[in-house]
């Protein structure tokens, strides 16, 4: 049996959020405004300069991350839209995402004492740091190198180096959940420690899904654009 | 999931047969045919195995001290003895069940589908503590020792510590060596002052 595609360009964007709230936190990321009325989704995209059939890939792939929506031969605006996506997720994640969690760590390590409170914090930032490096990685290296790949120019570096370097960043998350949930001692503030894990729960699964547009979109453009210049 | 079975047996008559009517269930897969014991242990962590088919005779003298080895290594391995000559019983204590050169196919079909069943509903709820194997490779880890090293200093083989690795991560739900090493501290195996200098 064949699926019907979860969202069309031409349902209303109100309508998709409505049904779909979680939708809401990709709009900034796509850079499309608030205030879009009753129109529809190709006319939103179209009015905010935002590839339609991109942004109705990603949205599916949030819903659907089994059944990816393939987008065969990537146009300039498919690919200016997924990159300008990418960053801004990551700016999401470290300006908004990060500080939540960091606020509520922060009342947590000072309730727990030194003793726990320095293994919290040392945890913590180290997942940190290892995050940062790797968003830094995709900005300085693999976006730069597909602009490269768009104009023309030569580059040593290919995807596939992308695609190794993809390493597994999530165990660290669901470690700090079991961590918080199960294993520190269960009269430190226990309502703090309920936010922060929803928190991360969430932020999970947006870098889970973060990882799967690498996956299926932005490395499939590139291969395309990998090969069409021999 | 599926099961994933080892055979382990001199006669390649006798494997075949076994092979065929292992092949013609559902959910049973036989990964690998060995007409050995050697190198067993390394084996069955490569394959991934959950049921090991052995004749007790290819083991000799050393069979219950290697059965009582695999337990410790891989708690979840169900062992099945394949019995071709009469065995005392006695020798076959460290199985989960036998299988004989005389039953049916039949017979055969539903031992395993009992054994496997079993075996799963057994194991996961009271197997959540570590064991004191576990807790110092555990606080090995959390030190920042390497398997290789952990293996020298324990006096085991890096397999062995991988499969207490993974025991650990089963048990604990925790993946990552800061976060193992959280743990440890946590459960006060280990001192602040011995992980971070």
């Amino acid at each position: 049996m064949s699926k019907l595609p979860l969202f069309s360009e031409k349902s209303k964007l109100y309508e998709m959020i409505a049904d779909n709230p979680k939708l809401l936190q990709l709009l900034p990321r796509f850079g499309i405004q608030l205030g879009f009325g009753d129109r529809s989704v190709a006319e939103v995209c179209q009015q905010d300069k935002v590839s339609t059939r991109l942004f109705l890939a990603v949205c599916s792939l949030h819903f659907d991350p089994e059944t990816p929506v393939r987008i065969d031969t990537p146009n300039d605006i498919d690919l200016t839209s997924l990159l300008s996506y990418l960053s801004a997720s990551h700016h999401a994640y470290l300006d908004e995402r990060f500080p939540h969690i960091e606020e509520h760590l922060s009342r947590i390590i000072k309730a727990a004492g030194p003793k726990y409170g320095n293994m919290l914090d040392h945890f913590y930032n180290e997942y940190k740091r290892e995050m940062v490096k790797h968003f830094k990685y995709e900005e300085e290296v693999v976006f730069p190198y597909i602009t490269a790949l768009r104009k023309g120019e030569k580059t040593d570096y290919s995807i596939d180096q992308f695609r190794h370097n993809h390493s597994n960043i999530e165990d660290a998350l669901e470690d700090m959940t079991n961590i918080l949930i199960k294993y520190l001692p269960g009269n430190i503030l226990p309502s703090e420690r309920v936010c922060i894990a929803t928190d991360i729960i969430e932020l999970s699964a947006d870098l889970s899904s973060h990882s799967l547009i690498e996956e299926h979109i932005l490395i499939p453009f590139v291969e395309s654009l990998e090969n069409a210049k021999p | 999931m599926s099961n994933r079975v080892i055979i382990c047996e001199a006669s390649e008559i006798i494997t075949n047969g076994l092979h065929e009517i292992i092949q013609g269930m559902a959910g049973f897969d036989v990964v690998m045919r060995l007409d050995s014991p050697e190198n067993l242990s390394e084996k069955l962590l490569v394959s991934d195995a959950n049921i090991l088919i052995i004749n007790p005779l290819l083991l000799g003298f050393n069979c219950q001290s290697m059965v009582s080895q695999w337990v410790k290594e891989n708690p979840q391995l169900v062992r099945i003895a394949l019995v071709t000559v009469y065995t005392d019983e006695s020798a076959l204590k460290g199985f989960d069940g036998i299988i004989g050169i005389n039953d049916s196919k039949l017979k055969i079909i539903n031992k395993l589908n009992q054994i496997a069943q079993n075996t799963d509903k057994n194991e996961k709820p009271d197997d959540v503590e570590l064991s004191k194997r576990e807790i110092d490779v555990l606080v090995a880890v959390a030190k920042g020792l390497m398997n290789k090293e952990i293996a020298d200093q324990m006096n085991i083989s890096i397999h062995t510590v991988i499969s207490h690795r993974k025991n650990i991560t089963r048990k604990t739900g925790i993946k990552s060596v800061s976060g193992l090493t959280v743990y440890a501290l946590l459960n006060n195996l280990i001192d602040e002052n011995e992980v971070y200098k």
